[in-house]
């Protein structure tokens, strides 16, 4: 190739160049697909709904939260979840089993970058109906009302980026399997089902049994929806541990992920691609 | 050093064999049947940089596997490719800034988008800096007539825009090496001839190295000196485009001004009738025999006027790709580089 190159000594400055050229491209494709994303938003309404059933169950005095703290907690899962969905397998089995994967095989870039540049623009996509879902939420529950504290915001969405990173690579490796099958994201609807009960998504994982807890404390469920909902209520939450769990399963999926990436080329190769 | 060197180059794939309906499902799920596929065999030829060939061969025969194999996209099972001085499969930076893979079927722009997005999306993955991308942008789309299109979503462009923007995409980062398979497919005359135009004038500006694939013969003609010609699997020719035609078309097309009408059948007792239309026909004769048959034209039929030339080239490739045994008829004759 010829010609004049951005800066080749600075790897920060280049890589900086690519990520907000990939970022501007992603966010502009998915303004396009707004309609498409405020759908997905409302469709993951699910926590609004519990919100109502626990808020009343709580009255009974027979759970460890009171029904305004149900709300809270609801409400937070509501908008923790926005940020932690991730959808890489769905794009990656589909550019796969079309073989458009190869026009990305062809530049000198990891296709995972592309994947995580649609995250992350998607997610601002969605902020404005986020915010315009919780002030309506706030308009029917009043009482629910309430200012989380700066240090907790902070901490939460620490606890958030590092719970997306270890999902996403978790994703990422499963998506691995599209070069195997060509319905690789079934797998993911398995993961739902577990992710459902252990992540404090249907309830809070405290009216959960004790050992049943302690169990999930070494999945990385808990630390995806229950613990950085925890810190926003300005409960707190196990931050140590949450850091080493999700790195640990994090580093797994980046392993796993890069030995089924050599292999799953190779299969591709021998689909034709 | 040859921009492309392929050396007994093979792939073979494993597929599955399954029988249609209820029980050959069931029995798919008790017994997997595979057969392999050799898609490509022992395929040999080099290319020098600034050549353009020309890749012909019928559905399946290889091309695209071929193609395939030179981008690094598949590992073949044999044999090595060295493309641009690397092994393609290992896709190393400097081999994908070398080359670049245009399918006509397949695209790279973000649909939704103006091209525009993707070209500077693509600049900054070969990092080539803004003022830089933009003067290069501004001369392939002047060169491809698309400086108008670059601002409307992809979506909204027509076929043959969209290919041009495409082929814009895929030369930004300026390849040495342009592997194109079916780049006018689709197409309509102008847009194609348009394809052809800017594809001579990017690789004289450039000197970039060509390998073509097309179903157009137009394309090859107007474009390559020199073609492969793929059965197959196997490599059964490789030279000029006019010793193709002179060795695999041993017949001439011999065109008739009639002086009266006559019926079909009585002209085919002089060769294939290829058309008749009023008193026009056309004939073709195999070259064996075509002074004595044009001898018996002239004195039984009388005709008003008589033309012979070579078949279209189309035609030529076209019954090439009928011939079931072609690669054996031609095995003794032709070999990777020797067949002219």
């Amino acid at each position: 190739m010829n010609g004049e190159r951005v800066a080749r000594p600075n790897p920060l400055r280049r890589a900086y160049v690519k990520a907000r050229a990939l970022c501007a491209a992603s966010l502009a494709n998915m303004l396009e697909y707004r309609a498409e994303i405020y759908l997905w938003v409302l469709a993951s309404v699910l926590p609004l709904i519990l919100l109502g059933v626990w808020a009343r169950a709580a009255e009974s005095g027979a759970y460890p939260r009171s029904s305004v703290e149900f709300i809270r907690y609801f409400l937070c899962v509501f908008v923790v979840r926005q940020f932690s969905f991730i959808w890489v397998i769905w794009e990656f089995e589909e550019l796969v089993v079309s073989g458009n994967l190869s026009h990305q095989l062809l530049q000198p870039l990891n296709p995972v970058w592309r994947f995580l540049a649609s995250h992350a623009s998607e997610r601002l996509v969605r902020l404005p109906l986020v915010a315009a879902v919780l002030g309506l939420c706030f308009w029917f529950y009043p009482r629910a009302l309430w200012l989380p504290r700066a240090s907790d915001v902070l901490a939460a969405t620490a606890l958030l980026l590092l719970a997306f990173g270890a999902r996403f690579l978790l994703q990422y490796m499963m998506s691995m399997l599209a070069f195997w099958s060509e319905r690789a994201a079934a797998i993911e609807e398995l993961w739902f089902v577990v992710h459902l009960f252990l992540s404090g998504l249907i309830a809070p994982l405290d009216v959960y049994p004790e050992s049943v807890r302690r169990l999930t404390e070494l999945t990385p469920f808990p630390y995806l929806i229950y613990h950085p909902v925890n810190l926003l209520l300005g409960r707190g939450a196990p931050f140590e541990r949450a850091a080493l769990v999700l790195a640990g399963w994090g580093g797994l999926a980046f392993v796993l992920q890069r030995w089924l990436w050599k292999r799953g080329l190779e299969r591709y190769s021998s689909m034709g691609s | 050093m040859a921009a492309i060197s392929v050396r007994e180059l093979s792939k073979s794939y494993r597929i599955a064999v399954k029988r249609p309906g209820l029980r050959g499902a069931l029995g798919y799920l008790l017994r997997r049947e595979q057969r392999e596929i050799a898609a490509v065999q022992s395929v040999s030829f080099e290319v020098a940089p600034g050549e353009i060939v020309g890749f012909l061969g019928a559905n399946g025969a290889g091309k695209t596997t071929t193609l395939k194999m030179l981008t690094g996209l598949i590992r073949p099972s044999a044999g090595q490719a060295i493309v641009a001085g690397q092994v393609p499969f290992e896709r190393k930076r400097a081999f994908l800034e070398s080359i670049t893979l245009v399918m006509g079927q397949k695209q790279q722009l973000i649909w939704d988008l103006p091209a525009l997005d993707s070209l500077k999306v693509n600049a900054a993955v070969y990092e080539i800096a803004p003022r830089e991308a933009e003067r290069r942008i501004g001369e392939l789309a002047e060169m491809l007539d698309v400086s108008d299109q670059l601002t409307q979503p992809v979506r909204k462009l027509s076929l043959g825009e969209r290919m041009k923007c495409e082929l814009l995409a895929a030369l930004l980062h300026r390849p040495r090496i342009l592997l194109l398979d079916e780049p006018t497919l689709g197409l309509d005359v102008n847009a194609q001839d348009a394809m052809r135009r800017f594809l001579r004038e990017y690789n004289q500006r450039h000197g970039a190295t060509v390998l073509l694939t097309s179903h157009y013969m137009a394309d090859i003609t107007a474009l390559c000196a020199r073609v492969l010609l793929i059965h197959e699997g196997k490599l059964v020719y490789d030279g000029s485009l006019a010793g193709l035609v002179e060795r695999f078309a041993p017949y001439r097309q011999v065109r008739l001004e009639l002086a009266r009408a006559v019926e079909a059948s009585e002209l085919r007792r002089f060769g294939e009738l290829e058309t008749l239309d009023g008193l026009s026909a056309v004939l073709i004769v195999e070259r064996a025999r075509l002074t004595e048959t044009v001898a018996r034209v002239l004195s039984e039929l009388k005709p008003r006027d008589l033309g012979v030339s070579d078949p279209p080239v189309e035609r030529v490739v076209g019954k090439l790709f009928l011939e079931r045994d072609l690669a054996a008829k031609l095995a003794p004759q032709s070999g990777p580089g020797g067949s002219q």
